[in-house]
C-alpha cells in the first residue's frame, strides 16, 4: 500500500505505474489545514477521472471529529473510492460512526455497501481495542498500524529494531486473524536505508502481516522480494490447487498430492502462496488459474 | 623552439584567409560549458566578417549570443547536430533566412570526409596544445584549466578543413603526446583564457536520476537487454543521454556480475558508469567519441584500453569500418516515438527545436538491437504519438520501445517480442500505447506551424529526410 | 454571485495555479507550457467548471504546468469555493 500526498496531482497520476497493490491518497497528515479543501477536491476528481489500472484505491480521511472528516467522506464516497482509511481509530463506536456517515452518502447515491473501511490503529487505546475495532463493521477489510503516533503515545520513539512496536504489531495481527480480515504494517520513512527497511519487512512478514505501507515507489521492490514465495513453494502450491480441481471434477471429497492426503490448513496456505506470488509479480494470474 | 605557430586570434583569422561567405567549424566537447564559439564569432563580428556558414558538431543553450550575430548578418547559415535554448527558440520562430541543416554525428563525419560539407577554417578548442599544434582534450600540466577527454567530433574537422586553428588554455612544451590532433594538420595555435568550463559538460541532457519513473524505465530497459538474446559473452553496448538510459547500466552491471558475462566494448559518449564497469573488468574496451563527464575524461587520459575515436570511425554510414557496424545493443532516449517506430529527438511537441540528433539514427540503424526508453507522458506531453513532429530516426532501425505502461516491439522483430514475453515482460502493441496516452491527456490541437522552412534534417546517407517549419505564436 | 480574490493550486509539475478575481463575464488568462496543443481545451475546462458552479462573471488567471483535466477541474473548483465562500460539500 503506497502512500501518496493528496495535494500533489503529479504524484497521484503516476502512482499506479509502479505496481503497488493499493494506493492510499492522503487527506490527513500530508495536507496542511489551509489546503484540506483543495486536496479533497483534487482526490475526488482524480478518483473519478484517472484510470489507476485496477489498483485498489484507498483514501485516508481526516478524523470525523475535525471540521474536515465528514466532507472527506462525502467527497470520496461520491467519487467511488474502494476503501476509506480511518486514522487514529481508538474504539468500535468510532468505526460505527464512520459507517453511518458512509451509509448516508451511499443511500443518496443508491449504492449502499460499496465502500469498505480500513482502520488505522495509532494509540495504546486502539491496540487494546484492536479486536473490537476489527469486528465493528461488516465493511472492515483490514486494520493497520500507524507507528509514529503510537510510539509517541507510548512515550517512546521508533528504533531500527522496532522493539517498541512488537506488542502492537502482534496484537494487530492477532485481532485481524481473529476477525478474519487483513492487517498492514506501518511505514518506514528513511528512503536511503534500504537495509533496515528490508529487515523490518522480513520481521513483519514473520509476524504474519499481509502487507507493508510504503512512502516511495523505490520501496515496492523490497516488499515484493521479501513477500514473494520461493519457486519451490509456488510449484507445490500449484500442484495442490490442481489436485483440488481434479478432486472437484471427480466429485471426490478427498484431496491427495503425491499419495498424501491434503488437509484444510495446507490448502489455505497454498492459496495464500499463489495469491502472494501473483501480488509479487512473479506468477501470472492466468497461469495460476 | 625554432618554429612556433602561436599567434593571436586576430592574426590566426587573418592568416587563415577567411573571407565572407566561407564555412567555419567548431566542436561541442565542452557542451554547455563551451567558450570557443562565442569568443571566435565575436572576434569575427568585430573584424567585420559577414555571411559566414557556421558548421558546429552541435550547439546548446550557451550559444544564445549567436542570435545577435545572425541578426547582424555575421552568420547566415548554420549546420549542426542540435540546437537548444534561446538560439533554438529564435530559429524556430524564423530568425534565419536560410534553414539550419541538421546532421547526425556519423552523417556530419561522412559529409566532411566526402567534401559535401567543406570546411574552410576550423576553430578547435583543446585542453592542451604545444607550439606546433599537437592538441589533446586531456590536461598535461599543473596549469591545466579544462579537460574534455576525447576530441572525437573535432577530428574530421582537423583532418579535412583547409585551415585549422587550435585554441587552448594550456600551452605546453613540445611534444604534447599522446595527441588527438596532429601538428601536421594545424596552421595556428591561439592561447585563450578558457576554452570551456569542464564542470558544465555533464549538465543539461546528461544527468543521474533518482526520479522513480526513470528508475522504473531503467530497470525495464535492463530486463529487455538481459532477455533479448543479445546479452551474452562478448556483447557490445552503447547508452545515450537521459536519466533512464544511463541508470540502466547500473542494472545491467548487476546481471553481468551474476551471470559472469563480459562486454567486449562500450561505444559512443562514455560516462562514469561505463568507466566503472571497465575498471571492474566487465567491459574490455571503451571506444570514446565524447567523454560525457570528468571521470570519463580522466580515464581516457590514463587508460590505454579507453580509446578516442573520430566521428567518422564512430558512426559513418559510408565507412564500413565504423564502430557502429560492430555494435550489438544501444539504449537511446526520445522526445517522441510514433506508431511506426519513427523517432524524433530534435523538435519538442510545441514545435520548437530543443534537442540534438546526436548519434541516434547512426546507432539505431547499424546496431543489432536498438532500445528506445521514454516515458509515455512528460506532464501533459505525449511521447508515444500517432506521427512524430519531425522524423529523425526512421522506424526500420528501431526495435524496442520501453515505457512505464509497457514494452512495444517492432513487428519486424517478432523473435525479440517472443523472448521478452517468455521472460514475463509486458509486451504491448505500440498503437495501444499511443491510445493510452491520448486517453489520459486528451486530443491535442495541431501545432501552429508557418510556411517557412527553418530546418532541414539530413539522413546519415546525405539525403533530405524531413523539414522543420517555423512556429507561429 | 459575489466573488472575492482567491487562489488554489501550485506551480509544481502536473498542477495548475488558478487565481480568481471579480470581473465582467468570464475572462480567462492562461499561461501554459502546453498552450499550443492544449490551451483551447484547458480554457474550455475552466469556463465549463465555473459555469457549472453558477459563476458567470469572473477574471481568471491560470498558470498551468501540464495539469490533466481532472486536476484543472479540482483547482478551479477549489478557487471558486474560496472566492464565493460556498462549498460544494454538505456542512
Amino acid at each position: 500500500m503506497m502512500f501518496v500526498p493528496g495535494n500533489n496531482p503529479g504524484m497521484m497520476a503516476d502512482a499506479h505505474i509502479y505496481g503497488p497493490d493499493s494506493i492510499m491518497l492522503d487527506l490527513e497528515d500530508s495536507v496542511t489545514m489551509a489546503e484540506k479543501d483543495a486536496a479533497r477536491l483534487l482526490v475526488h476528481n482524480a478518483l473519478k477521472s484517472i484510470d489507476f489500472g485496477g489498483t485498489e484505491m484507498v483514501v485516508r480521511i481526516n478524523p470525523l471529529n475535525t471540521p474536515y472528516g465528514k466532507k472527506d467522506v462525502e467527497a470520496v464516497v461520491k467519487a467511488g473510492v474502494d476503501v476509506i482509511r480511518m486514522p487514529k481509530t481508538e474504539t468500535a463506536d468510532e468505526v460505527r460512526e464512520l459507517e453511518a456517515e458512509i451509509i448516508k452518502v451511499e443511500t443518496e447515491l443508491g449504492c449502499v455497501g460499496r465502500t469498505l473501511i480500513m482502520a488505522a490503529i495509532e494509540s495504546a487505546l486502539g491496540v487494546v481495542n484492536a479486536y473490537e475495532i476489527a469486528t465493528a463493521s461488516k465493511r472492515m477489510m483490514g486494520i493497520a498500524l500507524g507507528a509514529e503516533d503510537y510510539s509517541a503515545n507510548l512515550k517512546t520513539q521508533r528504533t531500527p529494531g522496532g522493539a517498541e512496536l512488537l506488542l502492537a504489531r502482534e496484537s494487530i495481527v492477532v485481532a485481524a486473524r481473529a476477525a478474519g480480515i487483513a492487517c498492514f504494517d506501518t511505514v518506514y520513512s528513511n528512503l536511503d536505508d534500504m537495509e533496515t527497511f528490508r529487515k523490518e519487512v522480513e520481521l513483519i512478514k514473520t509476524l504474519g502481516f499481509d502487507g507493508k505501507s510504503i512512502i516511495n515507489p523505490r520501496q515496492i521492490e523490497v516488499v515484493n522480494e521479501v513477500f514473494a514465495p520461493s519457486q519451490k513453494a509456488i510449484d507445490k502450491a500449484l500442484r495442490i490447487i490442481a489436485a483440488i480441481k481434479e478432486a472437484q471434477a471427480k466429485g471426490s471429497g478427498v484431496i491427495a498430492v503425491n499419495g498424501k492426503m491434503v488437509d484444510r490448513p495446507v490448502v489455505i496456505r497454498a492459496e495464500r502462496t499463489i495469491a502472494l506470488a501473483i501480488a509479487s509479480g512473479i506468477l501470472d494470474k492466468e497461469e495460476a488459474l | 623552439m625554432r618554429h612556433t605557430k602561436v599567434v593571436t586570434l586576430e592574426e590566426a583569422i587573418v592568416k587563415s584567409g577567411l573571407k565572407d561567405g566561407m564555412t567555419i567549424s567548431f566542436h561541442h566537447h565542452f557542451r554547455g560549458g563551451d567558450k570557443v564559439v562565442n569568443l571566435v564569432v565575436a572576434k569575427l563580428a568585430e573584424m567585420g566578417f559577414k555571411n559566414l556558414h557556421l558548421a558546429a558538431s552541435s550547439l546548446s543553450d550557451v550559444h544564445a549570443p549567436l542570435v545577435d550575430h545572425i541578426k547582424n548578418g555575421v552568420i547566415t547559415k548554420i549546420s549542426t547536430s542540435g540546437l537548444r535554448g534561446e538560439l533554438a527558440n529564435e530559429i524556430s520562430h524564423g530568425l534565419m533566412k536560410e534553414p539550419v541543416v541538421f546532421r547526425s554525428h556519423g552523417g556530419r563525419g561522412s559529409a566532411i570526409a566526402s567534401g559535401e560539407l567543406h570546411i574552410d577554417v576550423a576553430f578547435l578548442g583543446a585542453s592542451s596544445c604545444d607550439e606546433l599544434g599537437n592538441a589533446s582534450g586531456c590536461p598535461r600540466s599543473e596549469n591545466a584549466k579544462s579537460i574534455c577527454g576525447s576530441l572525437g567530433y573535432a577530428l574530421p574537422d582537423a583532418k579535412y578543413a583547409d585551415h585549422v586553428v587550435v585554441l587552448t588554455d594550456d600551452l605546453v612544451a613540445y611534444p604534447n603526446v599522446p595527441k588527438s590532433i596532429s601538428a601536421c594538420d594545424v596552421e595556428s595555435v591561439v592561447v585563450v583564457d578558457s576554452v570551456g568550463d569542464s564542470s558544465k559538460i555533464s549538465s543539461g541532457a546528461i544527468r543521474d536520476s533518482k526520479n522513480p519513473r526513470d528508475i522504473l524505465l531503467a530497470k525495464q530497459a535492463a530486463k529487455v537487454i538481459i532477455n533479448s538474446g543479445y546479452f551474452k559473452e562478448g556483447f557490445s553496448i552503447q547508452t545515450g543521454t537521459g536519466g533512464a538510459s544511463l541508470a540502466a547500466v547500473k542494472y545491467i552491471r548487476e546481471s553481468m556480475i551474476e551471470k559472469g558475462i563480459h562486454a567486449s566494448f562500450a561505444l559512443g559518449g562514455i560516462t562514469a558508469h561505463m568507466v566503472k564497469l571497465h575498471e571492474e573488468g566487465l567491459i574490455g574496451r571503451l571506444i570514446d567519441v565524447q567523454s560525457f563527464d570528468k571521470v570519463a575524461a580522466e580515464s581516457i587520459a590514463k587508460d590505454q584500453l579507453h580509446q578516442e575515436v573520430s566521428a567518422v570511425e564512430y558512426a559513418s554510414a559510408d565507412h564500413v569500418g565504423s564502430a557502429v557496424h560492430a555494435l550489438d545493443i544501444v539504449i537511446l532516449s526520445a522526445l517522441e516515438v510514433d506508431v511506426d517506430f519513427n523517432v524524433n529527438v530534435l523538435v519538442g511537441s510545441d514545435g520548437i527545436i530543443r534537442g540534438a540528433i546526436g548519434g541516434h539514427p547512426d546507432t539505431a540503424e547499424d546496431s543489432a538491437l536498438s532500445i528506445i526508453v521514454c516515458p509515455l507522458l512528460r506532464g501533459r506531453i505525449p511521447c508515444v504519438v500517432p506521427k512524430v513532429t519531425t522524423l529523425i530516426t526512421p522506424g526500420k532501425g528501431v526495435d524496442v520501445v520501453v515505457t512505464e505502461y509497457g514494452i512495444a516491439v517492432n513487428p519486424a522483430r517478432p523473435e525479440i517480442a517472443e523472448r521478452l514475453k517468455a521472460a514475463g515482460l509486458k509486451v504491448v502493441d505500440i498503437h495501444d500505447l499511443a491510445a493510452k496516452a491520448r486517453s489520459i491527456i486528451g486530443e491535442p490541437d495541431a501545432l501552429p506551424f508557418g510556411d517557412k522552412v527553418v530546418g532541414i534534417v539530413m539522413d546519415r546517407h546525405g539525403k533530405v529526410l524531413d523539414e522543420i517549419r517555423n512556429i507561429v505564436d | 454571485m459575489e466573488i472575492k480574490n482567491a487562489v488554489a493550486g501550485t506551480l509544481e509539475s502536473g498542477d495548475i495555479m488558478v487565481q480568481i478575481a471579480p470581473g465582467e463575464g468570464l475572462q480567462v488568462d492562461l499561461q501554459s507550457s502546453v498552450a499550443a496543443q492544449f490551451g483551447r481545451q484547458i480554457k474550455a475546462v475552466i469556463t465549463e467548471t465555473l459555469t457549472g458552479l453558477g459563476i458567470d462573471n469572473a477574471y481568471v488567471k491560470a498558470t498551468d504546468k501540464g495539469a490533466l483535466d481532472c486536476t484543472i477541474r479540482a483547482r478551479v473548483t477549489a478557487a471558486a469555493v474560496r472566492a464565493t465562500g460556498k462549498d460544494v460539500w454538505k456542512d
